[in-house]
């Protein structure tokens, strides 16, 4: 059987769920014997690969290069997934789209607080460009399974891997798909 | 007392004439998901997730303020009604700022309750994004907009059993916000007597103790003061 080609990545969120894939403790070591991590930030390679599997996307889309990415994903992989709160709802990263749009936002933090430098950090193109609306992925790109949970717990993952590995519907039941 | 007899779920199932269709299911054990619906105060329908089918109505019925009827063939479990049911909690999470991980009833909550039991795992509709108000003018209590699903049970509860009435509300649709009085700011509602029966009745996080969201714990030491005086002076005072 041909090895899995799973990537991650990681967006507008707080890493937390890649902290909580890696509680899948020994079975990181199970994985390792049919999974090939080709892409995302613990393999860190520069460019998103050809022919991917299965993708977990961790957090919000709230930047032009969010999108990109997405999209770029989208293009080269078979399952994408939206792995997190964040991912599913824009959770926290969504918490700013109340407050409007996102240049009065920035030019209240960095300029006209007085503990600041008084000025955008970075030059024009350097940092990607913030979303006036940050959204959950679903909202740019077609996703196929959805993993909530604010992490989803090491086991909600395990039992979302399992699935996939089967070949099984990706659908969670239950408990298994409680946000928060 | 008359009785009428009606099927629910093709169970046969008799039922008195004053009850409503929700009544008579519970009494069957046969379950139908409420947000609004709470025990003691009166049915308004306004969740509709209660909705069910009756043979020969071409629309849903709420089942809380729909009473029983002879001969009624009612269906609360077909692929329609779950489907609008999943479409009602999604549209209630894309209406407010419902973001479980940092909301004070995490795990304790009826909305995210029924997202599980309705098998929700996204949102198909846009957040909405509304700004809402947090209200902490009450010594005791507060109000996060951001949480209400506009259920009602306070506006109930407070009219019905306290019979203080503080609660309503103002607006309409998506942009109804519930409010103190004559929409002043919940600290300076004279009618509310402080009795909590909101905080109890309130389905999510909207309305919440006080002290019991992250860095408000405050720790009473007089409460030791009074063991060491009592153990001390014989005294039993504060």
């Amino acid at each position: 059987m041909d090895r899995v080609r799973l990537a991650t990545i990681w967006l507008g969120g707080c890493s937390g769920c890649h902290m909580s894939f890696l509680d899948l403790d020994e079975f990181l070591i199970d994985l390792a014997d049919i999974v090939d991590v080709v892409y995302g930030p613990v393999v860190d390679p520069k460019e998103y690969p050809d022919n991917v599997d299965i993708c977990l996307i961790e957090g919000a889309v709230c930047s032009d290069e969010h999108i990109h990415h997405v999209k770029n994903i989208r293009a080269k992989t078979k399952v994408v997934v939206a792995f997190g709160d964040c991912a599913v709802t824009g959770n926290v990263p969504a918490m700013r789209n109340p407050l409007g749009k996102i240049a009065p936002i920035l030019q209240e933090i960095y300029c006209e607080r007085p503990e600041t430098h008084g000025q955008m950090p970075g030059e024009k193109g350097l940092m990607p460009v913030l979303l006036d609306t940050v959204v959950p992925v679903h909202q740019v790109i077609k996703v196929d399974a959805f993993l909530p949970g604010c992490p989803p717990p090491a086991s909600r993952i395990k039992e979302f891997v399992q699935l996939a590995l089967s070949g099984a519907e990706l659908k969670l039941q239950g408990s298994g798909l409680k946000p928060g | 007392m008359a009785v009428k007899t009606l099927t629910i779920d093709g169970k046969a199932i008799s039922a008195r004439e004053e009850q409503t269709i929700l009544q008579a299911a519970r009494e069957n054990g046969i379950t139908i998901p409420t947000l609004c619906q709470l025990n003691g105060t009166s049915n308004i329908g306004a969740c509709r997730l209660c909705l069910v089918e009756v043979a020969g109505v071409p629309k849903l019925l709420p089942a809380c303020v729909t009473l029983v009827g002879e001969g009624m063939q009612v269906s609360t479990d077909s692929e329609k009604i779950h489907e609008y049911r999943k479409m009602i909690v999604e549209l209630l999470f894309a209406e407010r700022n419902h973001v479980c991980a940092a909301c004070v009833e995490n795990g304790h909550c009826e909305l995210q309750d029924l997202a599980i039991s309705v098998g929700m795992d996204h949102s198909r509709y846009d957040y909405m994004n509304p700004k809402c108000a947090v209200d902490i003018t009450h010594k005791r209590y507060g109000i996060d907009h951001n949480r209400c699903v506009l259920c009602g049970r306070c506006v109930r509860v407070c009219d019905e059993i306290e019979g203080a009435h503080t609660w309503d509300f103002q607006g309409r649709g998506a942009n109804t916000r519930t409010i103190s009085d004559m929409f002043v700011p919940w600290g300076q509602a004279v009618s509310c007597t402080s009795c909590g029966k909101c905080v109890q009745a309130c389905p999510t996080g909207a309305i919440f103790r006080r002290g019991s969201t992250v860095a408000e714990m405050q720790k009473d030491r007089t409460r030791l003061d009074f063991i060491v005086t009592a153990r001390e002076k014989k005294q039993w005072i504060a």
